[in-house]
């Protein structure tokens, strides 16, 4: 008889390939970074809650064998003959070397797949691939990551926990009340023996009863004993504070995102841009249960828009940055109050500005709008010198230093200072 | 007598399983099948994407190409393009075979008889698998596989080790030695062996390439030595023991990447004798259970759906042509041998004299034993099994703008088409014959490869990119030759040589 054994090995781990997955993104690191930056390009900023399908082309990353290559004389068998008879001769297909006809099955042409290899990269690693160009600290990384955040909140006393949760005035007081209740019976007997040995001790020295008193005494040094036996503290005197996660209570949001997108600011700027307004918006995504997101871009005059336009429709004509600051001030006060909202801003520029507007720009932030936000971000995309507008927002920064932060931006590395603050407030 | 039906709901149990493997079992040994223990695991979708991705090794070594093959299994899998296989079955002892958990009953019991019964019993006796692979330490090689590649990492670094796994997996189907036999490998043996191993097999590269010199005036006499005296078919071998600058365990790398091609060596070959084998059991176990009542009409439906899905041979001119079906090829052979042995016609007579009127199973048995699919279709493939799938063959030559069609299914072809056939699946057919010819010892150390073409078939445009492989184990100039008959048709070197421009009109002239 044949024995054969049934083993059940759903259970077993399933991720038995992680590791070759892992060793196979890193060796295409180059081609999946280059996809997310398009990916990123596409997709909308509010839009970073999924993966990504990555396709690199088959011919990188082929793993090539001696193979016979087309040309010389062959013969190849096929099946499922229909009209053809011995010596039948039959033109062969036009183009690209006999192209893919019939009696190309052959294993020579392994080699030449034309589709590109395609395969998914889960939201975590898209998120890391990203913010590896952006050169996040491993910190800030791990926390943006995380979707959820959650607190630790007193909940009450528990009988078991680590050792440093100890709650002392709780313990002791158990403590207390069980040698209270455990001594109870002998301390009143102590109480009684010592009236005793008093009352014996009133009479006079020859009535006493030397017999009882020494009883007496002995019981009571016993007692004694008895009760100084006693733990001071007991393990189930023990009480621990007990902590519960629970979910921030995270409330609402808004972001403001401002672009100049007069004739100066190329698509490249404008990408540029995008990821540092994606930076914010995932910092925002969680730290706030809701977010909105508005979008103003500018020329002359401001205009609020929704991503897509905000992103890639083209404008010509001058630079005026405060109409951009103005109806900022007039939605916040229409339609998000600063006592419901936490307001973030991000402005991104290439620096020009008609010059007597700049002052202007000071004073609307002073006045108007670093009351309001909680924190403003301006990036100036140029390799350029400063103008006017870099210089006018240095005197807003060095007014509300801990809410303003301003950078010259020349590739994506740079953006992350930005928010440096942003995050170092939070994560410490 | 009536048999109750083992069962006749879709779903599966342990106890069911356990059921069907016994009477299968049973039937099976009536027809003297003779088996490895079988040890059948019930794995998960995802469980059964990891095995597909490493070949269907239980374990094996850390390696980028696994994981992509991964990624392309799980795309293709989650997009809906391809569902998996059934089943995976690992030539070891006990005979793994993995069944998927999404299975319905009649699926895990068409399972079990295809892999358990037709596969074990074929890696069991045939003698390709018995001389070239030692199924009870298969499991063992591949933990010390495992074990020894992830030292090297530890050692020498992961990028390392994977630069030495891409140049040897290049060359893996030149690991072997088609003519010799080897001897069976045995993990104990070689974890015990590998370190003596090593210092005795630098001290003998070393000898080759002593550069003490010698006196002078004999040298220039002497006769410049070849080596290797005979042209080595294994390159990996040759490799391994010559490679003059590959450290210790760079060679050992170099030895676990042939070892296992080794193992897959067999599996190859008989890709056609093997899956025909297993289907034809699995069709003739089925049929055998539904007679004695065992299963239900139902259960036979859906046995017989799967099945004739799994025979299916496209024909040539459909969308889903690929290629023959080893399956439906295989399949076809095996119940046409049966038929001569039963029912003999006047054809089969004077075709196959020795096996009309013989016991179908000793026949059966004997053509499973003893062949490989070059000889097994030679010997075995009948008249009627070219009738019935219509099978012909197209000439193509490169210099002529028309294919010709050489041979159809009828008397004339026959038997041109069946050695047409048999030398279509003869390995050394399929893959080029390149061997090493020369080493230039005295000189610049250069190793010398010759492509040796088959009907002045040239090498596809891989062969650079293998030559690089090449060049890195080899750590001096490699240069290929290609050749039909003594000319030498193309040259390639690596590193590139720079050509003058004559010699470049002249090379690109070639392939006009």
């Amino acid at each position: 008889m044949m024995n054969s054994y049934v083993i059940d090995r759903r259970l077993n781990g399933k991720n038995k390939s992680a590791v070759n997955r892992r060793r196979f993104l890193e060796r295409y690191r180059k081609h999946i970074k280059k996809a997310v930056n398009e990916a990123v390009n596409k997709r909308s900023i509010t839009d970073m809650e999924h993966g990504e399908s990555i396709s690199i082309p088959s011919e990188d990353i082929s793993e090539p064998v001696f193979g016979h290559g087309r040309g010389g004389q062959r013969n190849i068998i096929n099946p499922g003959n229909k009209e053809f008879r011995s010596g039948d001769r039959i033109r062969k297909p036009q183009g690209g070397g006999g192209g893919k006809g019939q009696g190309s099955g052959d294993a020579s042409d392994s080699g030449e797949g034309l589709d590109d290899f395609t395969f998914n990269i889960t939201q975590d690693e898209f998120l890391e691939f990203l913010f590896e160009d952006l050169e996040l600290p491993n910190l800030v990384r791990k926390e943006l990551k995380e979707m959820s955040d959650h607190v630790y909140r007193h909940a009450g006393f528990s009988s078991q926990g680590v050792p440093n949760r100890i709650n002392i005035v709780r313990s002791l007081r158990n403590a207390h009340a069980r040698r209270i209740a455990l001594s109870g019976k002998s301390r009143r007997r102590l109480k009684q023996l010592k009236v005793l040995v008093e009352q014996e001790h009133e009479k006079d020295e020859a009535l006493r009863d030397a017999h009882s008193l020494l009883a007496w005494r002995e019981e009571i040094e016993r007692l004694d004993q008895k009760i100084r036996r006693m733990p001071f503290i007991d393990d189930f005197d023990l009480r621990f504070n007990r902590n519960e996660r629970v979910p921030v209570p995270s409330n609402a949001a808004v972001m403001f995102c401002l672009m100049d997108v007069s004739g100066s600011m190329t698509q490249n700027t404008k990408d540029m841009a995008k990821r540092f307004f994606l930076l914010l918006y995932l910092f925002l995504r969680r730290n706030y249960e809701k977010i909105e997101v508005v979008f103003i871009r500018h020329h002359t005059s401001a205009k609020e828009v929704d991503e897509e336009e905000f992103f890639y429709s083209r404008e010509t004509g001058g630079t005026i940055v405060s109409s951009a600051l103005k109806m900022m001030g007039d939605v916040i006060s229409e339609r998000y109050p600063a006592n419901a909202w936490n307001i973030y801003a991000a402005q991104a520029s290439d620096g020009d500005n008609w010059n007597d507007d700049s002052p202007q720009c000071r004073e609307l932030l002073a006045k108007a709008i670093m009351p309001l936000v909680q924190y403003y971000s301006y990036i100036e995309i140029t390799p350029r010198d400063h103008q006017a507008l870099w210089h006018a927002y240095e005197d807003v920064q060095s007014a509300f230093p801990e809410q303003f932060a301003m950078e010259q931006i020349i590739d994506p590395s740079d953006i992350y200072p930005v928010f440096r603050q942003l995050f170092q407030r939070k994560t410490t | 007598m009536t048999q109750k039906p083992i069962s006749t709901g879709s779903e599966w149990t342990f106890p069911l399983i356990q059921e069907y493997d016994r009477v299968i079992s049973q039937i099976a040994q009536e027809y003297r099948l003779d088996t490895y223990p079988n040890q059948i695991e019930i794995i998960s979708s995802e469980q059964m994407m990891d095995a597909y991705s490493s070949i269907g090794m239980p374990l094996g070594y850390h390696h980028w190409s696994y994981g992509k093959q991964f990624l392309q299994t799980q795309q293709n899998y989650q997009r809906g393009f391809m569902g998996l296989a059934y089943e995976i079955v690992i030539n070891s002892s006990p005979c793994i075979a993995y069944l998927m958990e999404e299975n319905t009953m009649p699926m895990q019991a068409l399972v079990i008889a295809h892999a358990c019964y037709g596969h074990n019993s074929f890696f069991k006796n045939n003698y390709l698998f018995k001389t070239w692979t030692d199924a009870t330490a298969i499991i063992d090689y591949l933990v010390f596989a495992k074990q020894y590649v992830t030292q090297c990492e530890e050692r020498y670094g992961v990028r390392e080790v994977e630069r030495i796994l891409d140049s040897c997996h290049a060359l893996q189907n030149y690991g072997v030695d088609r003519y010799k036999r080897p001897s069976p490998i045995s993990a104990a043996e070689e974890l015990s062996r590998q370190e003596e191993r090593e210092a005795y097999q630098q001290q003998q590269v070393n000898l080759l390439w002593r550069t003490i010199p010698v006196a002078e005036g004999k040298e220039t006499q002497q006769e410049r030595r070849t080596f290797p005296s005979e042209p080595q078919e294994n390159i990996l071998y040759f490799i391994e023991k010559n490679a003059p600058l590959l450290e210790p365990w760079q060679r050992e790398l170099v030895r676990i990447v042939r070892k296992l091609a080794q193992y897959f060596y067999p599996q190859r070959q008989t890709q056609v004798m093997n899956e025909g084998w297993a289907s034809f059991w699995h069709y003739t176990l089925m049929n055998e259970m539904y007679n004695r009542g065992y299963i239900t009409e139902g259960f036979m439906m859906e046995f017989l759906a799967s099945h004739s899905a799994v025979v299916y041979q496209p024909p040539y001119d459909s969308k889903f042509y690929s290629g023959l079906n080893p399956y439906a090829l295989g399949f076809n052979i095996y119940r046409d041998v049966k038929r001569i042995c039963e029912h003999p016609t006047d054809e089969d007579r004077e075709w196959f004299p020795d096996l009309a009127g013989k016991d179908w199973l000793d026949t059966l048995h004997f053509a499973m034993e003893n062949f490989k699919d070059e000889s097994f279709i030679q010997q075995f493939l009948s008249p009627k099994v070219m009738r019935d799938m219509h099978l012909f063959a197209v000439y193509d030559d490169e210099d002529e703008s028309e294919y010709e069609i050489s041979a159809i299914h009828d008397e004339q072809g026959y038997r041109k088409l069946r050695a047409m056939l048999a030398e279509q699946y003869n390995l050394s057919m399929r893959e080029p014959n390149i061997q090493v010819v020369d080493v230039n010892l005295r000189g610049d150390r250069s190793l010398t490869l010759r492509h040796t073409r088959h009907n002045n078939v040239p090498l596809d445009k891989d062969a650079e990119k293998v030559l690089k492989h090449v060049h890195r184990l080899w750590g001096f100039d490699v240069h290929l030759e290609s050749c039909q008959g003594d000319e030498v048709r193309q040259r390639l070197h690596m590193p590139p040589q720079d050509m003058t421009p004559e010699q470049a009109l002249e090379e690109g002239l070639r392939y006009v």
